[in-house]
């Protein structure tokens, strides 16, 4: 049987962890699947990592805030020094059901695919995020088209599977501030084949958002720029 | 000599020593002092040659002499910022290592 991680970072979400390790641990055991939970804990000033220290999952308590791609590198990082055969990435605030878990796994082992992202757009279905938010997935779907011709319809959705392939490059290397998109370029240059499956979102219980309305043009222009220099490195390097 | 001249080759010593006390204490790094080193030795030579700055304007064509003194110290502090940020950013992946190596040491340490 295949060892699963289910990492989630958490960054100040006291009130909605609990109940998201709670679900993925509720749904493992009426499916019969073996997911541990590893919850990291980005330096949060609230009671986040007393809950989930009595909470049925493993720990990493970071010492410094390092932003959600150095948070979800340290689960990388231990999903593959461990052995595990696949990682999900799970948001801590509650977006992503547990219950579409089965999804992503399936679609995995079914098309042999080396990173399956779950997407709310494909059959636009539950949560869609804000216009602003649309606009600037939309971008990022036509920049990675144009650079690597990979048609990705939710590049910033942080709802993934990834297999141990993926994982020993990820425990390595992994973007900082902003992931989602930047990971999708550092993927199709590694060769590895990139799967989109449907499912459902629900507007975040708690905590707030990585992207604030102010900061999503910084979001955009560093974006960007990360993606174009991660196209570059990869490709003049070999 | 002129006034200016005394001024400046005093204020030039004064910081070299300065430099190399701050090394000495071990408050700076020798790879980080190189560079201020120069510049000091730098602003030392031209305190002394004065008529040195004429010379260099006139071979690179820069018609006011002043100018050209602007004109390398900005260039100077532009390449030296962007070292320091080239040093930050090589620190901000080490932290970023050290930390996430601690989380993992932490989960191994409290099985």
């Amino acid at each position: 049987m295949s060892k699963i991680a289910a990492i989630v970072p958490a960054y100040n979400e006291e009130k909605a962890i609990a109940s998201v390790v709670n679900n993925i641990n509720a749904l493992a055991q009426s499916l019969k699947i073996d997911i541990t939970v590893v919850v990291v804990n980005d330096c949060s000033r609230d009671s986040t990592p007393l809950i989930v220290g009595k909470l049925n999952c493993v720990l990493l308590d970071l010492p410094v805030n390092l932003g959600i791609g150095g948070a979800v590198q340290t689960g990388f990082k231990y999903a593959f020094q461990n052995g595990f055969d696949y990682a999900i990435q799970i948001d801590g605030d509650g977006q992503h059901p547990a219950s579409e878990i089965p999804i992503l796994l399936n679609a995995m082992l079914e098309n042999n695919h080396d990173i399956v992202i779950g997407s709310r757009f494909i059959s636009k279905e539950g949560f869609q995020s804000s216009a602003v938010r649309r606009l600037g997935i939309n971008y990022f779907k036509w920049l990675n088209r144009f650079l690597v011709g990979e048609i990705i319809n939710d590049s910033t959705s942080g709802f993934r599977i990834i297999n141990k392939k993926t994982l020993k490059i990820v425990s390595e290397i992994y973007p900082d501030e902003y992931p989602e998109p930047e990971a999708i370029i550092l993927y199709s240059l590694n060769k590895l084949k990139i799967g989109e499956v449907s499912v459902k979102m629900i507007e975040r219980q708690g905590g707030v958002s990585s992207i604030g309305a102010t900061s999503s043009i910084y979001y955009m222009f560093k974006v960007s720029l990360a993606i174009i220099y991660t196209f570059i490195r990869i490709k003049f390097k070999k | 000599m002129f006034r200016i001249q005394a001024i400046a080759i005093v204020t030039s010593i004064l910081f070299l020593l300065y430099i190399v006390r701050l090394i000495i204490k071990g408050k700076l790094r020798e790879e980080y002092s190189i560079v201020w080193i120069i510049c000091t030795v730098v602003l030392i030579l031209f305190s002394f040659w004065r008529s040195g700055l004429d010379v260099v304007s006139n071979l690179v064509g820069v018609y006011s002499p002043p100018n050209m003194v602007f004109i390398a110290a900005i260039f100077a502090i532009f390449i030296y910022l962007l070292h320091l940020s080239v040093v930050i950013s090589k620190l901000q992946s080490q932290n970023k290592q050290l930390a996430q190596h601690i989380a993992l040491l932490k989960e191994q340490m409290g099985k």
